[in-house]
Parts: structure tokens; C-alpha cells; sequence
């Protein structure tokens, strides 16, 4: 039996933990430098505040409807989502977290009668409880089916309490009959667009077998697999948590045009380190490293290419904040061009191998101080819970400033902006 | 906010491993009759936090809970997986604000008890909002 907990409107639930004010009113929150709308209450959804829309678009709808804004606070929700994956590994200790706010559960090994409608309602009532935050999970014989459950337990919470449990074969059709094409795992925009125009509308339709060489024509083997999964028989297993991402990208806009190239080397090395961090975090080393940089549309809207990247191979695999830094330097220097005016950078590092497998070079190696160097920032930082120590590249004192106007205190992981509890 | 559990599950604490230390160059002669307590350290967050799941810390702010110990400025720690019982200290959610105090259940109705004179107990009506929020487990305070 799989599981999969999904956090309902994450992000505002978390900003709500410490807000009690915020319950029953429409709030929304902010992507990174309060671009646009990336979690909404219940409320706030109820207004018909369209997911994904920017502030700027909005700013006086949400005014006139009193939707509350916030920021993005990434330290708090990171912290409270940490806590919902420990709380539900003392359910089953097979938990793969799918997303900050979705994780699959496993329960091979129970029993076959265990009654997982009692179980999952103790899971959501000790996460609210502890946490304040409302879970729904969905329970089934497979990933994708339960995912459908999921949906199910969040849509109509009055008569499943958040939890629903698909174990009968006739659950299953009626389930299935009822998901929108759109509505199912993997299946995106344009998949969708697709879909209906065969006539496939329901996750039921997808697995009838008259649509079956038609899924593995535009889907292939991902389609047929998904196929089975909605027909009970499970073939994705839980990912092995060991399994690290392929590549790590940071991709920031500016937050105003750059010409100068010093100030745009300041951000590319900032972004190199940050996935050289990341790199180490995850235990692996990277082989390649992309500098990609791109012009402003319009300052000279001729037409012209605005998009440059390019790629460089190291000689040995490295996950060094020094190494990696200098090259995308290097890099930058290359795709760079003097008079420009650019609107974003990124650096994306591929070729991600395990740091154990790292094979030695016979003439080329890097400098094994590199290592030590990098164990006591990546201690220090850990300590401080900041990135205080930066390379002689990055921070031309004005360095990467998010713009977060409607922040609330990192409650959990600043002593300085813990809770105050009046004593009156 | 009550919810009883049928089954125990105990979480296994993965957080705080304790790192041995490392013995250095050995050398002939009498060991030392502490080598085998090295490593022991007393670690406040095992001794303070319960379940660090469920723990929070939060800053008190006034006077009114100083007979029980807490003083302005004093931090608290709260377990929000501890139940409410009679005479427990509590941090609350009550008609829009955070507040301390201890829970006194009488036979129909709940007080919050202040414990300092010249605050009143609050009786908790249907017509209050009232939310527990967890409760407070140590105090600490700088001298």
C-alpha cells in the first residue's frame, strides 16, 4: 500500500502556525523577490485569485478584497516541512519526500485487513496537532493511484475528514471515472490538449484499451507505466532517496538591467558557489558547469538572439565553491559582451556524479586544500545558519538583496525571532 | 485539538548524534583513568526538548506569570504535543492574541490563571475563541 500526504495550501498554513489571526481569512504569498502568487488560502481561492499571477497585476484586487500578502518565507516553511516528514516517519519508516509539501509513503509489511482509514486519520490529527498544519492523504496500491486519492480526500472534506483510502476495485473505477485527464500524474498542458482530442477526458478513458498504442505513441514507456499504475498494478517504486538530482540550476533575474561587468560576475559567482553548496550537500561532484546569461528584450527589440550560454568541462570533478566559481567566470567572460544590457543569469552545473566515485587524473588535479576549505564554510555556515563567508568575487557590498516587503519572522530558525507571548 | 492515539510510536532520535572523540597518538605507559568517560557531554537540548518535532520556542513578554517563574524577557520552551491537563502552563491562543497561563479545569468551564496579584483570571465562555497552543515545558532566563 502506498500513500501520499499533501499539505493543503502549504505555505499559507505555515505563515498561519504562528499567526492565529491569519484562520478563515484569504491570504496569499509571494514567489522569491515578490514576483507572484505561488500559495493561497482556501479563501483567498475562493476570491478567484489565480494561481501563478503577479503581484503587480493583482495588487489592487487584493487590496479592495482585504486578501492579506506575504512574502515568501523559505527558512520557516523549510523548517515546518522537515518536521511533517519526521512526524510521518514514526508512522512508516519508508517516507520519499516529493516535494517541500507532498511525500509517498510505503506500508509493505502490514497487514492486509490493517485499517489504513484509522491510520491516516492519526497521521493528519498529530500533524495538526504539533504543527497546525492540515494534511490530506490518499491511500492506494500504487503511486499514481494514490495520488488520485489524495484528490479525492482533498475535495471533499466533509465526507472523508481529509482521508481517503482506495481498496476495492470498485473505488477504483469510480475514482478513476471521476479525475479530469488534466488531473493525473505526469499528465501536463500539453499532454492534456493531446488527450482530449482523442476523446481520452478521464483518468478512466486513459486506461481503456483502445487508447493503448496511442498513450505509448506520444507518452512511450512513461505512459504505459503510468497505465498500469492506474490500473492497480504498481511498477514506481518509492525513489531511492540516495538518488541525487542529475543537475543543479540557479537562475536569478536581476533585480535591475546590468550592464557592467564586474557587478554581473558578482552574481554569477554567487550562484556558482551557492550550487558548488549544494553540490556538497548532496555528496556529489559536478563535470560540467553552463553560464547562461540573458539580454534585456527591451532595451534593443530588433530581433536579435537574447539568449547565451555556454558550457565548459573540467578536467576532474569538483563540487569546490573556488573551482566552479572561477570557471563560471571564466565562462562569463566568453558569453559576455561589452554595452549590453542583461536581465538574468544563471549557472547550471550537470554531469553529477557521487563524490565517492570521483576518479583521480593522472596530470590534472585539483588542490586538496580545496576540500578542507570547503568542509569548515560549509560548518561554519551551518552553525551561523547564513552564508557569511563568501568568495573575493562575490559581494561588491550590494549583493543579491531579495525584495521581501511583506516578510514574517523566521520563527523557527532565528532565536532573535522566536514567538513573543504577551504576559498580561 | 484532542485526539487520542490508539497505538504509541516512538520516533527515534536521529538529530543529535553524539560524536565520539578522537583519541589521539597512543603512547606506552599508564592509561588514563578517564579515557573511558571522554565524549561524555551534557547536551541542554536532550535534557530541554522532549520531542523536537513538536518543540517551539517563544519569548515571554510581562509579568503576569511571574509567580510561576516567568519573568519578562524569559524564553520558553513549549511541547505542542503534550495535552492540555488541569495545572499545566500553557501558551494560548485567546481572542486574538498569544498568551501564558496556567490551565484550571473546573467541573463546567476552564479558567487561565494568572499568577501574579494584580492580574485578573480569564474564564473561558463559548463565546471565547479559545486555542491551545502547546505547552510550556522549561523556562530560560538569563541572570
Amino acid at each position: 500500500m502506498y500513500a501520499l500526504v499533501d499539505c493543503n495550501n502549504f505555505y499559507a498554513s505555515c505563515e498561519r502556525v504562528f499567526q492565529p489571526q491569519l484562520n478563515g481569512k484569504p491570504i496569499v504569498i509571494l514567489s522569491n523577490n515578490d514576483g507572484c502568487i505561488i500559495s493561497r488560502s482556501d479563501e483567498a481561492k475562493a476570491f478567484g485569485i489565480p494561481m501563478g499571477a503577479p503581484e503587480f497585476k493583482v495588487r489592487q484586487e487584493l487590496k479592495e478584497k482585504n486578501i492579506l500578502v506575504f512574502s515568501s518565507n523559505y527558512p520557516l516553511y523549510g523548517d515546518l516541512s522537515n518536521r511533517v516528514m519526521k512526524i510521518l516517519e514514526g508512522f512508516t519508516p519508508h517516507v520519499e519526500p516529493y516535494s517541500i509539501d507532498e511525500a509517498f509513503l510505503n506500508f509493505d509489511g502490514f497487514k492486509s485487513d490493517f485499517d489504513f482509514t484509522d491510520y491516516g486519520l492519526q497521521m493528519k490529527s498529530r500533524i495538526l496537532k504539533w504543527l497546525s498544519i492540515p494534511v490530506s492523504i490518499g491511500f492506494a496500491e500504487t503511486k499514481a493511484l494514490s495520488k488520485v486519492a489524495n484528490k479525492i480526500a482533498r475535495k471533499f472534506p466533509n465526507q472523508t475528514k481529509g482521508v481517503y483510502v482506495i481498496d476495492t476495485e470498485e473505488k477504483r473505477i469510480k475514482a478513476l471515472k471521476w479525475t479530469k485527464i488534466e488531473d493525473v500524474w505526469g499528465i501536463g498542458f500539453r499532454l492534456k490538449k493531446k488527450m482530449i482530442a482523442k476523446g481520452i477526458n478521464t483518468a478512466y478513458d486513459f486506461t481503456l484499451p483502445q487508447y493503448e498504442s496511442f498513450i505509448k505513441t506520444v507518452m512511450g514507456v512513461t505512459g504505459l507505466r503510468l497505465k498500469s499504475e492506474l490500473e492497480g498494478k504498481s511498477v514506481l517504486t518509492l525513489d531511492d532517496p540516495t538518488e541525487d538530482k542529475k543537475s543543479i540550476a540557479i537562475t536569478r533575474m536581476f533585480k535591475t538591467k546590468l550592464t557592467d561587468f564586474d557587478e554581473i560576475k558578482e552574481r554569477v559567482s554567487t550562484f556558482a558557489a551557492v550550487c558548488a553548496e549544494k553540490l556538497r550537500k548532496q555528496h556529489s561532484c559536478c563535470h560540467s558547469i553552463i553560464v547562461m546569461l540573458v539580454k534585456d528584450r527591451h532595451h534593443k527589440n530588433d530581433g536579435s538572439r537574447i539568449y547565451f550560454s555556454q558550457m565548459e568541462t573540467l578536467p576532474f570533478s569538483s563540487n569546490s565553491s573556488l573551482t566552479i566559481s572561477s570557471t563560471a567566470i571564466s565562462i562569463l567572460k566568453k558569453v559576455y559582451q561589452e554595452g549590453e544590457r542583461y536581465s538574468k543569469a544563471g549557472v547550471i552545473v550537470t554531469g553529477i556524479i557521487p563524490e565517492n566515485q570521483k576518479q583521480f587524473h593522472l596530470f590534472e588535479e585539483e588542490n586538496p586544500k580545496h576540500l578542507k576549505l570547503m568542509k569548515v564554510i560549509d560548518e561554519f555556515h551551518a552553525k551561523t545558519g547564513e552564508r557569511k563567508i563568501r568568495l573575493g568575487s562575490q559581494d561588491l557590498q550590494h549583493t543579491w538583496k531579495m525584495k521581501q516587503e511583506h516578510l514574517s519572522p523566521k520563527y523557527t530558525t532565528d532565536f532573535k525571532e522566536i514567538l513573543k507571548v504577551k504576559c498580561k | 485539538m484532542q485526539v487520542k492515539n490508539k497505538i504509541s510510536f516512538f520516533v527515534p532520535d536521529s538529530e543529535n548524534a553524539i560524536e565520539l572523540p578522537f583519541v589521539g597518538g597512543i603512547k606506552a605507559g599508564f592509561p588514563s583513568p578517564a579515557a573511558d568517560f571522554e565524549g561524555d557531554t551534557i547536551s541542554l537540548d536532550k535534557v530541554l526538548v522532549k520531542n523536537h518535532l513538536a518543540t517551539f520556542y517563544a519569548k515571554a513578554n510581562g509579568t503576569s506569570m511571574i509567580g510561576a517563574g516567568i519573568d519578562d524577557g524569559d524564553i520558553m520552551v513549549i511541547d505542542r504535543s503534550l495535552e492540555p491537563t488541569d495545572n499545566k502552563i500553557a501558551v494560548c491562543y485567546i481572542d486574538g492574541e498569544f498568551t501564558v497561563k496556567r490551565i484550571k479545569k473546573e467541573k463546567d468551564c476552564v479558567y487561565l490563571m494568572p499568577e501574579n496579584d494584580a492580574f485578573q483570571p480569564i474564564k473561558i465562555t463559548e463565546e471565547n475563541e479559545l486555542i491551545v497552543w502547546g505547552i510550556v515545558t522549561y523556562i530560560i532566563k538569563s541572570v
